[in-house]
């Protein structure tokens, strides 16, 4: 079984083609959607097109699906209708598959629920990622604010931090929000740092 | 009791009502908590809303009626009861390309049917088959240029080659050399425009004065089960409708849509559609089409039957389907004034009398008959002065020439 996949991120890509190894596949391609990736496919004849929900390129894929001479057979999304609660997992794991007609679904099941667990994970990862970059500047922040303390109020780091702490608590705000508030402040009074 | 309603739309100017309708109070004021989602492409909308993510979509009408008849993958019977715009689509060309056209833009946009034959003459002058962008196969954008270029005796699927892209990669592709040019919804025309790519070749509301253009789009069984929320927000959507219209509201409509979160496109581009004050070469003084693009007046939102039926009519010339009698009445009974009419039973929102009319027939200004206060229909002419009746489906396919 041929299996194409179409996927701007090439991380996430690379994360199902790993997946579809390890479980036993090992017909498996990674086309990028840009320029003429629709002739590269068609060129390719896959069974099975795994993409993206999210791709704008999604219009220019089923256009060349509806239109090409060059596959024999017609592809539809989805290959059993009749499995309302995977499909539902699929879209919201935003995950499209397009399945060439006559391929029996117990063999394609496997694929397309092995595609939808890869890109759980990957957004699960990305949303860590993600995470921890706003952790990381949260972090500079609050230093910035830690040192305008140290400097105008002659505080030790602790008790710089401290302060901060409690001025959140009695606002009711974040940490980040009033070191945030006293950066901006301290630039406007020309403070520097 | 409030109700929740999610509705998904692609990043375009004509995604106006449902943004004003969210933003500007009209959907709080009836009650609804209008959730929008943004969407890149035309298969994922239709995916979302056929399989349930969301109740409701901001749709290309033919790709409403083709999602019905089962021609774009799983079927499913839609209900389209509300129009959001009639016109707003723009072609533009390579300068390099237009340069065989009239130069003087203005006549060339006025005079449609005179472009078409310099268009066809200027493919025999450029290196290759042009390669024209359109949104989508089920597009009125498709439709229309298809019925231009035929006017001329192009035939689209021979002569050009048509290349489907999302609006918001057209641009991109201009520059990549990809296409020669594109049809699609501002503002995207406007943005290639204004990177120097292209020029206006021909607008829509030339081709055809009051083009169908985006609908609301149900499921049909949904819209059947929950009656209030449809009501509801059929109600809010007209009101944020007239907003729209209104010119004072311009400004704050197009900073609206230039939002991240919507088109993501900068306001000065966007109010261009809105006002109808289309630059149409970089750096030239815009042309004023005052309906460039209509979302509330002369009862805009209404949808009439016979255009759900055009537009099968369309699909049926270019072999998309196979015409028979029960086809057509399906498609028609995609479109819902019977449900537009319940909504809006007890509103001051002039109500036409008919489902139907003859499409193409109004050449100017025309009071027709009302339900309740006055009603106004704009010139609704083709460019080519065909009329299309809707209870006279085949002698209107047999009055065009086979192509091949």
């Amino acid at each position: 079984m041929r299996i194409v996949i179409i996927d701007d991120s090439g991380l996430r890509a690379s994360v199902l083609e790993e997946g579809l190894h390890e479980a036993g596949y090992d017909d498996i391609h990674i086309v990028p959607p840009r320029g003429g990736f629709v002739a590269r496919l068609e060129r390719m004849a896959p069974d099975v097109v795994l993409m993206d929900l999210g791709s704008p390129s999604r219009d220019t894929l089923e256009e060349m699906l509806t239109v090409s001479r060059a596959l024999a057979r017609p592809i539809a999304m989805f290959v059993d209708q009749s499995d309302e609660a995977m499909i539902g997992a699929a879209i919201d794991a935003g995950v499209s598959a397009y399945v060439v007609d006559g391929l029996r679904k117990e063999r394609v099941k496997p694929v397309l629920e092995l595609a939808v667990r890869r890109f759980n994970a990957f957004a699960k990862i990305q949303s860590e990622l993600d995470e921890a970059r706003s952790a990381l500047s949260d972090r500079k922040v609050i230093d910035r604010a830690k040192s305008i303390l140290m400097n105008q109020r002659s505080l030790s780091e602790q008790d710089a931090y401290a302060l901060l702490r409690t001025a959140a608590m009695n606002q009711g705000k974040k940490i980040v929000e009033v070191a945030q508030a006293l950066i901006t402040a301290s630039d406007l009074l020309g403070g520097g740092l | 009791m409030t109700i929740g309603l999610r509705i998904a739309f692609l990043p375009l100017t004509d995604a106006a009502v449902l943004v004003a309708a969210r933003e500007r109070g009209f959907a709080e004021e009836e009650g609804i908590a209008l959730d929008l989602v943004r969407t890149t492409s035309w298969a994922t909308l239709r995916d979302r809303l056929v399989y349930g993510q969301v109740q409701g979509a901001h749709m290309l009408a033919p790709l409403a009626v083709a999602v019905t008849l089962g021609l774009s993958q799983q079927p499913a019977p839609l209900a389209a009861p509300y129009k959001l715009n009639v016109n707003g689509n723009m072609l533009v060309m390579a300068c390099d390309f237009a340069k065989a056209l009239e130069p003087v833009i203005a006549n060339r946009l006025a005079d449609p049917l005179g472009t078409a034959h310099d268009f066809a003459a200027a493919i025999g002058l450029w290196r290759r088959k042009p390669v024209i962008g359109v949104v989508h196969r089920f597009s009125g954008h498709a439709i229309m240029l298809r019925y231009w270029l035929a006017s001329a005796g192009v035939d689209p699927d021979r002569d050009v080659v048509l290349r489907v892209l999302p609006p918001s990669l057209t641009v991109e592709a201009m520059h990549a050399g990809e296409i020669d040019g594109f049809i699609a919804g501002e503002p995207w025309g406007s943005a290639a425009v204004e990177a120097g790519l292209a020029e206006a070749v021909a607008i829509g509301e030339r081709i055809w004065r009051r083009g169908v253009e985006k609908v609301l789009a149900f499921r049909e069984s949904w819209l059947e089960e929950n009656p209030q929320a449809v009501d509801r927000l059929l109600r809010a959507l007209v009101r944020a409708a007239a907003w729209c219209d209104d010119p004072a509201h311009r400004d704050d409509l197009a900073n609206l849509l230039a939002r991240p979160d919507y088109v993501d496109q900068p306001a000065y581009l966007i109010e261009r559609a809105l006002s109808g004050g289309i630059v149409a070469r970089a750096g030239e003084p815009p042309i004023v089409s005052p309906d460039f693009m209509l979302f509330g007046r002369e009862a805009t939102p209404f949808p009439w039957r016979s255009q759900a039926l055009w537009i099968y009519s369309q699909l049926v010339l270019w072999g998309m389907v196979d015409h028979d009698p029960a086809t057509a009445t399906r498609a028609g009974a995609v479109f819902r004034p019977d449900i537009f009419r319940r909504a809006l039973a007890d509103s001051n929102v002039p109500m036409p009398g008919a489902s139907m009319k003859l499409e193409g027939a109004v050449a100017s200004p025309l009071a027709v008959g009302s339900r309740r206060g006055e009603l106004t229909l704009g010139p609704d002419s083709f460019f080519d002065k065909r009329v299309f009746d809707p209870e006279r489906i085949e002698e209107f396919l047999a009055g065009f020439a086979p192509l091949r």
